[in-house]
């Protein structure tokens, strides 16, 4: 009799991880093409408009650059944390936070020019999203509470403090009662890296952040005790590396990426604090991040990729009228597909005769 | 009096969709499969329900119909999690970034069109008289069908043969497996009934508590769900408890709003989250309490072997 069997990778080639993603990507174009189908449009003229248009001149290219900053920078943070088997879920939350704290010092300074207000204002944002990302690993540390759901509930705490301050003290006095807060001055604001184009100096940040993740995770005893702490916590236990370490650092690392990413809408494209700073960045972040197969170098690739789709989705909308969710299906659909595609990483399928 | 009857009334009614949605997750979880998807399955149910009922079906079928649709987005999050045997929390994730996406995009020709909701029911005699009427007699079906749901899981997960299976396969699915119980079968059903409860969790959001479709108008209610679980030590009528719990809270915060309460009111309305937070922790920091109630095997996956 013959039948499939399972057979489990016990090392699956670096080829075959690299190449997991992009199998993934690539099912995911096909099946969106489908749904393109289904829903009455064109499907090679819509991906073309997806993924090729926003690439074809200099402003398209800075504006995907624009949504990756924030989307990889998260998903570094989260990455490391998610290898420790560390769930930080909140990271929408953390950079709400550390677009306030980082617009609170701007505002709170004002006019007054220093010279050093932006480096500030980066320190203060990474802070604050640090801080907001100690009260799960606190809370998990001290009374074993669930991570997921701590920074998850924390999301909506952030955004409703924020919706406070720009409704009410922070509000811009000369607003016309707009909710926003005055616009921050020239120097507590990137400039952008081409005259013209929305792009700031903070994707400076961004691959500095990269280099620093990727020299944690693949050269560095730290990102080791990481990686035992989630695969194999017993074995962690028994070398002497303490749990706790790992869900401090996960959480802080996350937090102080996502505060430093908020901090970077504040003082880059908006310019001043709104009811939202992200359009769900801190979320979009994780697929980012599984997509980069939680790896620094997948990490950069898969926001690029997921901010093309993001910004494919607004020229769909705006030349063929699709509606805006359609990247956000997009996203999810990928995801899927990832993590399915994972099976054939750690996965043999074999045909067995017996 | 009056103000009594309504923050009564209201709570009960704020842990309705709290209710379907935490029950149903109890059962996958108490199958050993651990399911973040439940607020996009609740979004899900929410937008098929409205799309059902907008169209001019009753108020029956268009909650049948979310159910369905939330057992179609469980069997999504199954395939990745069960046969393809993919990180469970990541594929939970997924199932809720997705169904944000999918419900906001089938949704949004509604707009925020109002529909018939389900109406209250009015039982001769009973639901007139005063405050027991009021109390007791005058909600809409649904919220009998929520409290009615607790002892019927109850006594499936505790006095049937069903039950025992899927506890035991919850706790050791080797030993399941070993006797001849196809473990995966099992979560793949528990795995549905959770998502058709998130659906019809989130088919009573858009057809009575707030007749209307918003994007993403679950509002975190499905995380909430998951802290009720385990909020209950994963039994049923401690989740009723904590439902209610969270609808005071909720229902408090809205009538302490109404009335001028000197507190900005987004940090009044924070204060749900807070407090799902609050009790994660007095529950969570007793850990004999949690170690003798979860399934032991939540989360992992299973492989049957050769």
């Amino acid at each position: 009799m013959r039948r499939l069997t399972l057979e489990q990778r016990l090392h699956p080639s670096v080829a075959i991880r690299a190449l997991s993603p992009i199998a993934a990507t690539l099912i995911t174009i096909l099946a969106g093409s489908a749904m393109f189908y289904f829903l009455g449009y064109e499907p090679l003229g819509t991906l073309r408009v997806f993924f090729i248009d926003p690439l074809t001149s200099v402003y398209g290219i800075s504006e995907v650059l624009l949504k990756a900053c924030p989307l990889v920078l998260i998903a570094l943070g989260l990455a490391i944390g998610f290898r420790a088997n560390v769930w930080n879920i909140g990271a929408e939350g953390q950079l709400t936070i550390g677009a306030i704290c980082a617009g609170g010092i701007a505002l709170a300074i004002g006019e007054k020019d220093f010279g050093f207000t932006l480096f500030i204002m980066v320190i203060l944002g990474a802070l604050g999203g640090m801080a907001w990302a100690s009260i799960p690993a606190f809370l998990k540390v001290r009374f074993n509470t669930n991570e997921i759901l701590v920074t998850l509930m924390l999301n909506y705490v952030a955004l409703l403090l924020l919706s406070y301050l720009v409704h009410g003290p922070w509000r811009d006095p000369f607003g016309f009662n707009f909710p926003q807060t005055a616009l921050f001055h020239s120097s507590a604001m990137f400039s952008p890296v081409l005259p013209g184009f929305r792009v700031t100096g903070s994707i400076f940040i961004v691959i500095g952040a990269a280099i620093i993740a990727w020299t944690i995770v693949t050269r560095s005893f730290l990102g080791f005790q990481m990686a035992i702490a989630g695969k194999a916590p017993r074995a962690g236990l028994f070398a002497g590396y303490r749990d706790n370490k790992a869900i401090w650092l996960g959480l802080l690392i996350g937090g102080g990426a996502a505060g430093l990413a908020g901090m970077a809408e504040a003082a880059g494209p908006l310019g001043q604090l709104l009811p939202t700073i992200s359009p769900g960045y801190g979320y979009t972040a994780i697929i980012v991040a599984f997509l980069g197969r939680l790896h620094p170098i997948g990490v950069v690739f898969g926001g690029l990729l997921v901010s093309l789709i993001a910004n494919g989705g607004e020229s769909a909308q705006m030349y063929l009228g699709m509606h805006s969710s359609l990247s956000q299906i997009f996203q999810g659909m990928l995801l899927f597909f990832v993590l399915a595609a994972d099976f054939l990483v750690f996965y043999k399928l074999k045909l067995v005769t017996r | 009096m009056d103000l009594t009857i309504a923050i009564i009334t209201g709570t009960l009614i704020g842990a309705t969709p709290l209710i379907f949605a935490a029950l149903g997750e109890l059962v996958v979880e108490r199958s050993g499969v651990l399911n973040l998807g439940i607020e996009g399955m609740m979004l899900i149910g929410a937008v098929t329900a409205f799309g059902f009922a907008f169209a001019g079906y009753p108020p029956i079928v268009a909650a049948l119909v979310a159910m369905l649709a939330g057992a179609t987005a469980a069997l999504l999050f199954g395939v990745l999690a069960l046969t393809l045997m993919a990180n469970q929390y990541a594929a939970g994730l997924a199932l809720t970034l997705f169904g944000a996406g999918l419900s906001t995009f089938l949704g949004h020709g509604f707009g925020a069109a109002p529909l018939t909701a389900i109406t209250e029911v009015s039982i001769p005699f009973l639901s007139s008289i005063p405050i027991v009427g009021p109390l007791l007699f005058r909600y809409d079906p649904m919220v009998y069908i929520a409290i009615a749901l607790i002892p019927i899981i109850w006594f499936a997960l505790y006095r049937t043969k069903m039950g025992l299976v899927i506890r035991v396969i919850g706790e050791s699915p080797q030993s399941a497996h070993a006797i001849g119980y196809n473990v995966i079968l099992v979560r793949y059903l528990a795995t549905l009934f959770g998502g058709a409860m998130a659906g019809l969790g989130g088919a009573y959001l858009a057809l009575a508590y707030t007749p209307l479709w918003v994007p993403n108008m679950t509002a975190g209610k499905g995380w909430i769900a998951l802290a009720l679980v385990i909020f209950s030590g994963w039994r049923p009528f401690r989740v009723m408890l904590g439902a209610w719990l969270f609808g005071g809270v909720t229902i408090l915060q809205l009538h302490a709003q109404g009335f001028g309460i000197d507190v900005p009111s987004q940090l009044l309305s924070a204060l749900p989250y807070v407090a799902t937070i609050f009790v994660l922790v007095v529950i969570s920091r007793n850990r004999i309490f949690l170690l003798k109630n979860f399934p032991m095997s939540l989360g992992k996956p299973f492989h049957p072997g050769n």
